[in-house]
């Protein structure tokens, strides 16, 4: 039996599973880190800054209040400008374990998309994150799909599109 | 599906008139004109909708000469396969910078955050 690095990596690799008939996506990715030093980069603005938005723009955090009820409100910057903005509410922050919050675009204002992120213990330091995003119909869920087509456009899609080409 | 033509395909579908125009083929084959009835955009607007599609290879013509009803290639609805994919290298993307963020979050910082935290 050989294990090489290949097949660790894809091990780690994101999955996402989009039900045809619920509007939801479910996002599953293993990291090497503890629960609470995971749930500290999910909870911590100046740590959530270095990772969640995407690598063409800056994150300005306006508000983040990462406690059970709090509210947050966060701007993606594109050479400074405002490119789009994003706000909702720390439904639940369950330290280590959950973390359940509301997230809305403010460009489409009547969305709402309900979040709710569960860190498992996989022991030896690992932890499996798992996310689940809950939207209002199967048309809204196919258009955050499609987003990221969008995205892909503006930003430039060779890159992806490679990277499609070799799988 | 080449590099190119998924370059073409992804373009073509970041139009939402064309993604709606991809949804109703998916029922049925249709004219140009039935396709233009529910937009307020002229059958030349349309055309030019269904033009990008076709050179992307996502809808052809019928041999119907009279009517040329348009018809959508089967392998679209793989796309969506493709949708998912690109969003999850996405995530993926994104994951990894979370993962450099974790690597470079050391036990000092967080001993500290505990004392500091008086636990």
């Amino acid at each position: 039996m050989s294990t090489h690095a290949t097949e660790k990596a894809a091990k780690r690799e994101t999955t996402i599973e989009a039900d045809p008939n619920l509007p939801t996506i479910r996002i599953i990715r293993d990291f090497d880190a503890p629960p609470d030093r995971v749930f500290r980069a999910w909870v911590e603005p100046e740590l959530v800054k270095q990772w969640l938005g995407p690598k063409s723009t800056e994150m300005r955090i306006d508000q983040w209040n990462a406690h059970t009820g709090g509210n947050y409100r966060y701007a993606a910057l594109q050479d400074g400008e405002e490119v789009a903005a994003f706000y909702g509410s720390f439904h639940e922050v369950r330290p280590n374990e959950r973390l359940v919050q509301t997230f809305t675009w403010e460009g489409m204002p009547d969305g709402v998309s309900l979040e709710t992120m569960t860190f498992q213990d996989l022991g030896d330091g690992r932890t499996r994150t798992i996310g689940l995003s809950v939207v209002e119909n199967l048309e809204g869920r196919d258009a955050i799909m499609a987003s990221g087509m969008e995205v892909g456009v503006y930003e430039g899609y060779e890159k992806l599109d490679a990277l499609l080409a070799e799988g | 599906m080449s590099e190119d033509r998924l370059s073409r395909v992804f373009a073509a579908l970041a139009d939402p008139t064309r993604r709606d125009i991809v949804a109703r083929l998916a029922v049925g084959d249709a004219t140009v004109g039935q396709l233009a009835a529910p937009y307020e955009v002229s059958i030349q607007a349309v055309s030019k909708h269904l033009k990008v599609l076709e050179d992307a290879g996502l809808v052809s013509r019928s041999q119907d000469a009279q009517r040329r009803p348009r018809h959508l290639e089967a392998e679209v609805f793989d796309l969506m396969t493709a949708w998912i994919e690109r969003y999850r290298r996405q995530a993926e993307e994104r994951y990894r910078r979370l993962d450099a963020v974790l690597a470079a979050m050391d036990d000092e910082n967080q001993t500290t955050i505990n004392k500091g935290a008086a636990s």
